[in-house]
C-alpha cells in the first residue's frame, strides 16, 4: 500500500512542473528579453547537468567521470554524430573500470 | 531532405520515422540504466510491476532511483513524495522551452507530450538540431522522439524487474556518463560557434558547483540554469 502512494505521489509532483507551462503559456506573448532568457535556457541547463554531477557519478572515483566527460568533450570537437560521442564516453569508462582501476 | 509531397500523411509519417531516429540514443542509454533500476526496486522489495508502474507513470530516471533508494532506507512516503517534487523542479523550466516549441500545437498534444520532457529529451528537442523553430515542429515528431526514449526506459524496467537481464555497476556505471557524454556533445558544437552561448553554460556550471554547497541538488541546478541564462538577456544582441 505504501508502494503505491509513494509511487502515484511522486508521478503527481512530477508531473505538475511538467504540465504547467502547458496549460498557461500562449496566453502570453513574451517580451524581447524574455525571448532572450527563453533561448539561453538549454545551455544553462546541459552546463548545469553536466558539472559538477558528471563528477559525482561514482562517488568515490570521479576520476571515471572526468573520463568520459573529457572524452565526450574532444570527440564532439570532431564532430562526431552524438551517438559516436555516447559511444566514446561509454566505452573509456568500461576500459577504465575493468583493466586500470 | 527536401520531400515535396502533397501529402500530409505521408510527411507526418517521415516526421515520425525522424523523431524514432532522433530518439534512438536516449532509448539506448536509457535501456540498460532501466535494467538497474528494475533490479534496485525489486530488492527495495517492489514487485516488478509495481517497478513498471513507476517508469510507466513518473519517467523520471535520477528521482526514480532516488525514491527507491529512499524507500529502502525506510524513509517515509511524504519525505520521499517531496525529495521527488524537489529534485524534478527543473522539468518545470525545461517545459517552458518545450512548450514555446508547441505553441502551434493542440491543448491535447501538448499536455500529453509535456509528460515525456526528462534532461535528455528537452535536450535533444531543444540542442539535437533539425527543425528546432516551433514553426517547423511537428507533433509526430516530437511523440516519434519521446516516446522512443520512454519504451526503452519502461521496457528496459520490465526486464530488470523480471530479473531477466543482469547489468553489472561497472556497464550502470558507463552507460551514466555515456548520457553525460550526450549532454556534452549537444552542447559543445554551438558552444564553438558562439561564445555567449559557451559564456553561458560555464557560468552555469560555474554556479551550479557554488549553490551545491549550500543547498540541494534540485535546486542548485533550477537556481543555475535561471541565473545563467539571465546572461543571455544582456549577451545575445540578435533579434530571436
Amino acid at each position: 500500500m505504501k508502494i503505491l502512494l509513494v509511487i502515484i505521489g511522486m508521478a503527481l509532483v512530477t508531473y505538475i512542473p511538467r504540465l504547467l507551462p502547458a496549460l498557461f503559456l500562449d496566453r502570453f506573448q513574451f517580451p524581447d528579453w524574455f525571448r532572450k532568457w527563453l533561448q539561453s535556457i538549454p545551455y544553462a541547463a546541459l552546463g548545469a547537468l553536466i558539472f559538477p554531477g558528471v563528477l559525482l557519478v561514482e562517488k568515490d572515483q570521479p576520476l571515471l567521470g572526468l573520463a568520459g566527460g573529457v572524452m565526450a568533450f574532444i570527440l564532439s570537437l570532431l564532430n562526431l554524430h552524438i551517438t559516436l560521442v555516447m559511444t566514446g564516453s561509454i566505452l573509456i569508462v568500461i576500459l577504465l573500470q575493468y583493466f586500470f582501476l | 531532405m527536401e520531400s515535396k509531397t502533397p501529402n500530409p500523411e505521408i510527411k507526418s509519417n517521415s516526421q515520425l520515422v525522424q523523431g524514432i531516429q532522433a530518439g534512438l540514443p536516449i532509448f539506448l542509454g536509457y535501456f540498460p540504466i532501466a535494467i538497474a533500476f528494475g533490479a534496485l526496486a525489486v530488492q527495495a522489495q517492489f514487485n516488478w510491476m509495481e517497478a513498471v508502474l513507476m517508469s510507466l507513470i513518473v519517467f523520471a530516471g535520477a528521482s526514480q532511483f532516488v525514491g527507491v533508494s529512499m524507500f529502502l532506507t525506510g524513509a517515509g512516503a511524504a519525505q520521499i513524495i517531496a525529495a521527488t517534487f524537489f529534485l524534478n523542479m527543473r522539468h518545470l523550466i525545461m517545459s517552458l522551452v518545450v512548450n514555446d516549441q508547441m505553441r502551434h500545437f493542440s491543448g491535447g498534444w501538448k499536455g500529453f507530450l509535456s509528460f515525456f520532457i526528462t534532461d535528455e529529451t528537452f535536450a535533444l528537442l531543444t540542442l539535437g538540431g533539425g527543425d528546432y523553430q516551433s514553426e517547423k515542429r511537428t507533433p509526430a515528431y516530437m511523440a516519434g522522439l519521446m516516446v522512443t526514449a520512454y519504451l526503452g526506459w519502461v521496457s528496459g524496467t520490465a526486464v530488470g524487474g523480471l530479473g531477466a537481464g543482469f547489468i553489472p555497476p561497472e556497464i550502470t556505471i558507463a552507460m551514466t556518463v555515456g548520457l553525460y557524454g550526450l549532454f556534452i556533445g549537444l552542447l559543445v558544437p554551438p558552444a564553438r560557434k558562439s561564445l555567449s552561448y559557451a559564456v553561458i553554460a560555464v557560468s552555469s556550471m560555474i554556479l551550479n558547483w557554488a549553490l551545491g554547497l549550500f543547498v540541494d541538488t534540485g535546486w542548485a541546478i533550477v537556481l543555475a540554469t535561471i541565473f545563467a541564462a539571465g546572461l543571455g538577456i544582456v549577451l545575445i544582441k540578435e533579434d530571436v
